[in-house]
């Protein structure tokens, strides 16, 4: 039996390199021996990314892309179809879990530097998946076809139309329509089902190949392949299979066990992953009270509401060009941190300080853009705001000349 | 054994250089034609384009101060009945963007006075934010809580907040860059009227 085995992975390695992949990017995939609790998220988002990927399978068995048809479909799923309220819960539930673990994950670079050299282009794939995610929200948000789908929609791509010169023949093209129509559901539907998901996986995969070829990053931000033993193992360096996929699959129970308590008992998670406007069918000619995106949009909405508009100003798309800055920034966060110390544990205090800035920035603009429009809220967003940007001009200047600590020779872990 | 012979045995790198260009221009070019059925494909299908008919709508029994909306082209169009009250506030406004609707293409020719209409008690505008296309809410009532002292009815925005007059012009410092927009319309008799055709 064992000898059928092994002829038949001898067959298959002699055609298909399938042992030489499992040692590079499992078994002799030598990863620091220090990482700690910010590592866990990356394998989680694999994990939230197949949950997506199966659920949303079994979601279309049932849906129906068609304006008169959709929002009733996405009840039969909730009442009718054998455990489609399951399916289509870890589907809604999963959409946010995603952001919450990329969020977290997306920090502990900004912690460690994990976006330095040589590891840039692991960041600029990062920052590419965290947009095709954002798009995929986006696009699945129109689905259920309710108040808050369709207007959150009708919103969007009005910030197309924002764009000077081809602005209004840019978001016709994106609905395909005059206004938000069946026509937009039924192409957002092919988007969100086939097309983004395509380009997600194809990223995840450039993300993770780009990753092996130079190596994790640690919290020490050192480069363990400085010290080697005769083997050339890195001595800080612990394979990944076992150690690692038995740290993660620890991880994953936790996240799950947090996972299924939201499904069962708090899938709305009161307004924050399922909005009450969105159990109202879409109504063209009747807007919701409040608008306001799911929560890990409204950082960035906040910053566009905070933008006031001005003829001598670009008008409106003064806002969208902000909203649409405070993304890419991110894009640029290699060159714009200069200093050659990597972790915050060995960084100045100055670092220290306009990261806070930056994090109650952020978070506080994601408040913000949950809440109605009034005066007041929006100096808040605007002060806000600028402790979000004046965080990557601080980053710039104080990392050019910046006092670190000591930086040590090798992991610090016992 | 005989050998595979292919010329010399010099490469001719100028005769490969042009070739290679030659063949990524005109691969381009082919790649660019491919991809311009499948982006057409997203405009507006015929069906879209012939679905804004024109739409009748009979006055006579919309009182006074009241709003009725009315679905034209899949957006809501408003029509207001305003009292003198209403139409007194109009005259006096200072804090307008655009007070006289120097924007042309925010109204029709005939409706580019300060009511922004054909008579001056019936406003016809499109219900539709100038910022990102919500529908804004009717709020007649003067100096209500919520919108303040000044207030002296109008239209207000819950999206972004903005402000707009009882004639669809837009407050200064509002997101919306420019008054709503009032559609092309007529009266086909005293109380008749079509929304889509001048």
């Amino acid at each position: 039996m064992g000898n059928l085995l092994a002829n038949t992975l001898n067959w298959v390695d002699e055609r298909f390199p399938l042992t030489k992949m499992w040692r590079e990017h499992l078994s002799e995939y030598y990863a620091p021996k220090n990482f700690n609790f910010w590592y866990y998220f990356g394998s989680l988002a694999l994990l939230v990314l197949v949950n997506q990927i199966v659920t949303g399978i079994f979601l279309t068995m049932n849906y129906k892309p068609d304006a008169g048809l959709a929002f009733a479909s996405v009840e039969y799923i909730m009442r009718d179809v054998e455990w489609g309220w399951l399916i289509r819960y870890l589907h809604s539930t999963g959409a946010s879990a995603f952001f919450v673990v990329v969020y977290l994950h997306m920090f502990r670079a900004m912690l460690y530097g994990s976006y330095k050299k040589p590891r840039e282009l692991i960041w600029i794939f990062g920052m590419l998946i965290y947009l095709t995610l954002m798009a995929e929200a986006f696009l699945g948000y129109l689905l259920p076809w309710g108040q808050m789908s369709y207007w959150g929609a009708q919103v969007i791509i009005s910030l197309f139309g924002a764009v000077p010169f081809i602005g209004e023949e840019l978001a016709l093209w994106i609905r395909g329509d005059y206004v938000v129509s069946d026509i937009t559901l039924n192409r957002f539907f092919a988007l969100h089902v086939i097309a983004i998901p395509l380009a997600l996986v194809g990223l995840v995969a450039a993300h993770i190949l780009a990753l092996h070829e130079v190596g994790s990053n640690n919290p020490d931000g050192v480069e363990i392949k400085k010290h080697k033993d005769a083997n050339g193992i890195p001595l800080d360096g612990i394979p990944f299979h076992p150690y690692y996929t038995v740290k993660d699959i620890f991880g994953a129970s936790v996240f799950l066990v947090i996972f299924a308590i939201i499904v069962f008992y708090f899938p709305e998670m009161y307004i924050f992953f399922l909005e009450p406007a969105n159990f109202i069918p879409a109504n063209p000619i009747q807007t919701p009270e409040h608008i306001a995106p799911l929560w890990y949009f409204t950082p960035f909405y906040a910053i566009l509401r905070a933008v006031p508009s001005y003829p001598w100003l670009m008008g409106k798309f003064a806002g969208v060009l902000a909203m649409g800055a405070a993304v890419m920034v991110l894009f640029f966060l290699p060159w714009i941190d200069r200093s050659p110390v990597r972790s915050i544990r060995y960084r100045s205090n100055a670092f220290k300080a306009w990261l806070t800035i930056f994090i109650v920035s952020f978070i506080g603009l994601g408040i913000l853009g949950m809440l109605p429009a009034d005066p007041i809220k929006q100096k808040l967003s605007q002060l806000l705001s600028i402790g979000y940007f004046g965080f990557f001009i601080a980053l710039y200047i104080i990392s050019k000349n910046e006092r670190c600590k000591a930086v040590p020779d090798r992991v610090t872990w016992k | 054994m005989s050998e595979l012979s292919f010329g010399t045995g010099e490469v001719d790198k100028d005769r490969r250089r042009v070739l290679t260009a030659g063949a990524t221009v005109v691969g381009t070019i082919g790649a660019t034609a491919v991809a311009a059925p499948f982006l057409l494909s997203m405009q507006p299908s015929e069906k879209a384009k012939t679905a804004g008919a024109p739409v009748e709508v009979d006055l006579s029994k919309l009182e006074p101060g009241r709003k009725i909306t009315i679905e034209w082209r899949g957006k809501p169009v408003w029509i207001v009945h305003r009292t003198p009250e209403m139409l007194k506030t109009l005259d006096a406004q200072k804090e307008l963007a655009d007070p006289d609707s120097a924007n042309v293409e925010q109204q029709p020719e005939y409706a580019q006075n300060v009511y922004r209409s054909i008579k001056p008690e019936y406003l016809v505008m499109l219900g539709v934010c100038t910022h990102l296309g919500c529908s804004p809410t009717f709020r007649p009532d003067v100096a209500p809580t919520d919108l303040g002292a000044d207030w002296k009815g109008g239209f207000f925005c819950p999206c972004h907040g903005s402000r707009f007059d009882l004639s669809g012009r837009v407050y200064k410092g509002a997101p919306a860059p420019d008054n709503m927009q009032v559609p092309p319309h007529h009266y086909v008799d005293e109380s008749i009227l079509l929304i889509g055709a001048a």
